[in-house]
């Protein structure tokens, strides 16, 4: 179980299962700040689809704007990626997803990008589950513009300059649950054994898979004040349960205590396995998510896990019940109807 | 009257009237009329012929109330006229409301074909009380006002023909059910009317049959008041032999429909897979019929689709989906109005510069802002042709008639794939919502265009080396894959920065300026494939129009009566796209003076030709026409005979 727990998979190999090394799921170099909370995600997404062995040509990458949105450059070159507009990446992922729905979508976004200017895209895009990966590299400031605060920024928290934020912050994990999205976790740059399996159940889930992680932005937000930064956020971790993961084709006996560990089985066979904490937290209840999120606010716990999860929801793909063929590469003879139909139209309009 | 003055007079009068809700027809008419006819005596309409019947030409107006359902009896009463064999178009002029507020629909029957929109009207049929006086005093001496008994027209004028009808009592008669007769109230008024100018029963059996989709129980009642009121007008109306309908030929095998439809079924037969919209009058029933006769036609066997249509949150999201699609491969567009248009610009910059296609329909009504949501305007042009910030140069398509709606929708879906640019396709109310009369749309017998895309199978044959901004062809157009190619080199990062030929971010001098003109060379390239406009030069012919749109009807028409009124031979240029081609040089080259029809006040198209043309430039003169109402053939020929004068 532990190794479980820790890795995901048993020793990873040195070729995954497709033949392909962990350097062909690499990306550009960063141009980002070291030390940026956003690179170290960055790195786990890399050793993420390497260890699922998921096509890099089968991935389309999405983002926004901001040091998030760049990222989508630096990881997994050989998968195509579009850098869209600020806040409207939700937009152009849901096209491309309904263009191609074989394209396993990974989305990545920063808390300025989806709680600001996108909120309504964001929205409307967990509202339609559209199946892809959506990750929010949160921050609390707009990185790229120089550190002004975000919408989630917390209460109380001070800017370099002593400004001090007194609105109240957006929670997008409960408005992700709000709205009826299947798999919302929270995970934190600075926990990378946490955030790899968060990863790797967000790949097997069909549907919508909301992932807000705490980023810290090491240039504009992670001074004595600041609520994201990587001391703070170490010291107000509080996790919601361990996650482990295990592969469809991985014949892992895991044992454990009863009642200590809960198996969640997804789609394509694998598991995710959620090892019970102090509290005996449960994925499946939305209600108790908001309760969980809320609690954790006013006690100013920075809470991560899989804050709830749902993989039966209808995606928003099979909802309109499109071809299983690719609609962008249909042939003419399947998007142009015969000439009969034309002339039955002509004529009932004569 | 200086004609400085006689503008300003005409503008003020025109403001002035805005400030009503809905514009009265009267004061409409004055501020041509009053205005205009002190310039020139000619501006009179040829006087209506003595005793002799005019046959085959003649312009109804109906005024009710919205929601009421009169809809459905104008359109019997239009189709039974076409059915007769008689050219006729249908406007609907209505309020941005769900019912209560005053609605018009005016049907013009015309036997060589004239059916823009004509500001005389011969029968006013007054349903109305909110309006009747207006109505009714609007009308020219001499018109037939056919009146509901209650709103006692008859006390408004005395140089009227007016004939009182008790619709009420009438349609009590029918039946006992208060919804139902207000329903057939209307059909009543068709069969006066049918009665009145000789439409034959048949006819309008074949209408009904038609307009209720052959449902005999629907049907039947409606039957019962059309015969109400035939025999209403045979027992207790004077005839009248001023205006007569008689059979003719010339709508044999043509159909009717409206320009929104005609692009639905166009865009379906083009091959569309992704639809995105966000409701908004007057484009709204274009997506609402696409999405119908996709529902027909468009799914398979195993019950799926091959297409996916999503209601969007908004205009922005709408075309991001669009451009998102597009990017994946799909063909893909969406339909909106001027407000749409404005907020997509940020989207627009992005898929011109990242060379995204998607096409955009644009079906204008009269802005700035919420402007007149359901009148129309053709106040879009220079907004769509430089969207976004920055230099942009877009692809616009302007179909002037039903048949080219439905050509251009697919037009439109291969330029976007052949030149990866967003396209415009430039609409209008008046085109999108109204009926208009045509021939049978032609099967597009020619394959798809998909453009430049480099398959898995190409990139091997190239060993994977490629340049996603590279103009390999000299045409300004590169290559591009799609994502989900199977082939390690096939990827590429697309993004709005600055980026060099191999998609890699830069901010080099060299390679902005390297990008943004191969962009203005694939601009270059467009104009040889973008369709051309539609020339009729006449020989000895000093005047030239330009005009393009629904501006075409009543163009044509000003023609005609420049001609056979005044002798006056005129040449003329329809611009059917943007980038303009080198025929607009070489139009104005031959002619002394120009005239640019358009339907906006600071006459945009003139002024994107005026930059065009450098020295000829001084030819150019505009014809404006921007009241919400579409543009009418006196209006252009009191303009031009002003000018020439
Ligand atoms: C329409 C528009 N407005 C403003 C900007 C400027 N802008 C760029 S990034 C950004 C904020 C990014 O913040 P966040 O999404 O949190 O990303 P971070 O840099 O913190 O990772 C803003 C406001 C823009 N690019 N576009
Ligand atoms: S400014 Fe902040 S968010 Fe941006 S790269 Fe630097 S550390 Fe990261
Ligand atoms: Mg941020």
């Amino acid at each position: 179980m532990d190794s479980v727990l820790k890795t995901g998979t048993a020793e990873a190999p040195k070729e995954n299962r497709i033949g392909l090394k962990s350097s062909d799921y690499q990306g550009g170099k960063s141009t980002l700040c070291a030390g940026c909370g956003h690179d170290a995600i960055s790195n786990q997404i890399v050793r993420a689809f390497y260890e699922m062995s998921i096509k890099p040509e089968s991935v389309a990458k999405f983002s926004g704007i901001g040091c998030s949105s760049k990222t989508p450059a630096y990881f997994m070159q050989r998968s195509h990626g579009f850098n869209t507009v600020h806040g409207r990446m939700p937009a152009v992922a849901t096209g491309a997803m309904l263009a191609n729905h074989r394209l396993m979508g990974i989305g990545v976004s920063g808390d300025g990008d989806t709680a600001s200017i996108g909120l309504g895209q964001f929205m409307h895009m967990v509202r339609r589950n559209i199946p892809m990966i959506y990750i929010i590299e949160n921050n609390g400031v707009y990185g790229l513009t120089k550190g002004q605060f975000s919408a989630t920024a917390d209460e109380g928290s001070k800017l370099k300059t002593g400004v001090v934020n007194d609105l109240h912050p957006m929670d997008l994990c409960a408005l992700a649950v709000q709205l009826g999205c299947g798999f919302v976790a929270r995970g934190f740059a600075g926990d990378p054994k946490q955030m790899i399996n968060i990863l790797k159940a967000s790949i097997a889930h069909d549907g919508m898979a909301v992932i807000d992680v705490i980023s810290p932005c090491v240039t504009f937000n992670n001074h004595e004040g600041s609520t994201k930064g990587y001391q703070y956020s170490k010291d107000h971790q509080e996790l919601l349960h361990q996650i482990g993961f295990v592969q469809s084709y991985e014949q892992i006996e895991v044992d454990y205590e009863p009642g200590t560990v809960k198996e969640v089985e997804m789609h394509d066979g694998s598991k995710i396995l959620l090892k019970k904490l102090e509290e005996d937290y449960d994925a499946s209840s939305p209600i108790e998510a908001l309760k969980r999120l809320h609690r954790a606010e006013e006690e100013g716990q920075m809470l991560t896990g899989l804050v709830h999860l749902n993989p039966q929801k209808k995606s928003f793909i099979s909802l309109l019940n499109v071809t299983d063929d690719v609609l962008a590469t249909l042939p003419l003879e399947r998007t142009r109807p015969p000439k009969e139909a034309l002339a039955k139209i002509m004529k009932d309009l004569m | 009257m200086a004609v400085s003055s006689l503008v300003t007079r005409y503008a003020s009068l025109v403001t002035g009237h805005i400030r009503y809700n809905f514009p009265p027809l009267r004061s409409i008419k004055e501020s041509y009329v009053s205005d205009l006819s002190s310039v020139t005596a000619v501006l009179e309409e040829p006087a209506r012929g003595g005793r002799a019947p005019v046959v085959n030409d003649l312009t109804i107006h109906v005024a009710t109330v919205n929601g009421s359902g009169s809809q459905s009896s104008n359109s019997v009463l239009m189709r039974s006229i076409f059915q007769m064999g008689v050219p006729v178009s249908g406007k609907n002029m209505f309020p941005s409301n769900i019912a209560g507020l005053p609605t018009w629909f005016t049907i013009r029957a015309n036997k060589d074909g004239w059916t823009a929109r004509k500001r005389e009207v011969d029968v006013m049929v007054c349903m109305n009380a909110q309006t009747a006086k207006e109505d009714v005093e609007a009308l020219d001496p001499g018109a037939l006002c056919i009146y509901d008994a209650p709103l006692n027209c008859k006390a408004i004028r005395n140089d009227i023909v007016f004939f009182e009808v008790p619709f009420a009592k009438l349609a009590g008669e029918l039946t006992p059910d208060s919804r139902l007769r207000k329903l057939l109230t209307n059909m009543i008024y068709v069969g006066i009317i049918a009665e009145l100018i000789g439409i034959d029963r048949e006819e309008i059996n074949g209408a009904l049959n038609k307009q209720f989709k052959g449902k005999t129980k629907a049907i039947e009642p409606n039957v019962q008041a059309i015969d109400k009121g035939m025999e209403f007008a045979r027992s207790s109306l004077p005839s009248q032999n001023r205006w007569r309908i008689e059979r003719m030929n010339k709508t044999a095998g043509k159909i009717i429909i409206d320009g929104n439809a005609a692009a639905a079924i166009g865009a379906m037969f083009g091959g569309v897979t992704v639809v995105t919209w966000y409701p908004i009058t007057p484009s709204s029933s274009l997506c609402e019929s696409l999405i119908d006769y996709l529902k027909q036609h468009r799914i398979e066997k195993d019950g799926k689709a091959t297409f996916a249509v999503v209601q969007a949150e908004d205009e922005l999201a709408a075309v991001g989906m669009v451009l998102g699609a597009g990017w994946a491969g799909a063909r893909s567009m969406t339909s909106t109005a001027g407000p749409g248009i404005s907020l997509m610009a940020e989207f627009i910059g992005l898929g011109y510069f990242a060379e995204i296609p998607g096409v955009i329909w644009d079906i204008q009504r009269v802005g700035p802002s919420t402007g007149l949501p359901t009148r129309t305007a053709q106040g879009d042009v220079n907004q769509v042709a430089l969207l976004s910030h920055g230099d942009t140069q877009h692809i616009v398509l302007i179909p002037s008639s039903v048949s080219e709606c439905f050509d251009f929708a697919s037009e439109a879906l291969d330029l976007a794939e052949q030149f990866q640019t967003p396209i415009f396709v430039l609409s209008d109310l008046d085109l999108g919502m109204n009926n208009w009369m045509s021939d049978p749309f032609v099967y597009p017998e020619k394959p798809i265009t998909r453009g430049k895309v480099l398959t898995k199978e190409k990139l091997t044959e190239l060993n994977g080396k490629w340049g996603r901004y590279a103009d390999v062809d000299g045409d300004g157009i590169p290559w591009r894959t799609l994502p989900g190619t199977d082939h390690p080199f096939a990827s590429y990062f697309t993004r709005g920065s600055g980026h060099d030929t191999q998609a890699r971010y830069s901010e080099k001098p060299e390679d902005y300026k390297a990008l943004v003109d191969r962009l203005k060379k694939k601009y270059e390239t467009a104009k040889q494939y973008v369709p051309k406009p539609a020339v009729d030069i006449r020989d000895g012919a000093k005047i030239g129009f330009i005009a393009y749109g629904t501006t075409d009807f009543a163009l044509e028409e000003a023609r005609h009566q420049l001609l056979s009124e005044r002798s006056i031979e005129t040449s003329y240029f329809r611009l059917r796209a943007l980038p303009f081609t080198e025929e607009l040089r070489d139009f104005v080259a031959t002619h002394d003076r120009v005239y640019v029809v358009e339907q906006n006040r600071d006459g945009q198209m003139g002024d994107l030709i005026r930059l065009e043309l450098g020295e000829d430039q001084r030819k150019i003169r505009k014809v404006l026409h921007y009241i919400g109402l579409p543009c009418d053939a006196r209006f252009i020929t009191n303009e031009v005979l002003r000018m020439e004068a």
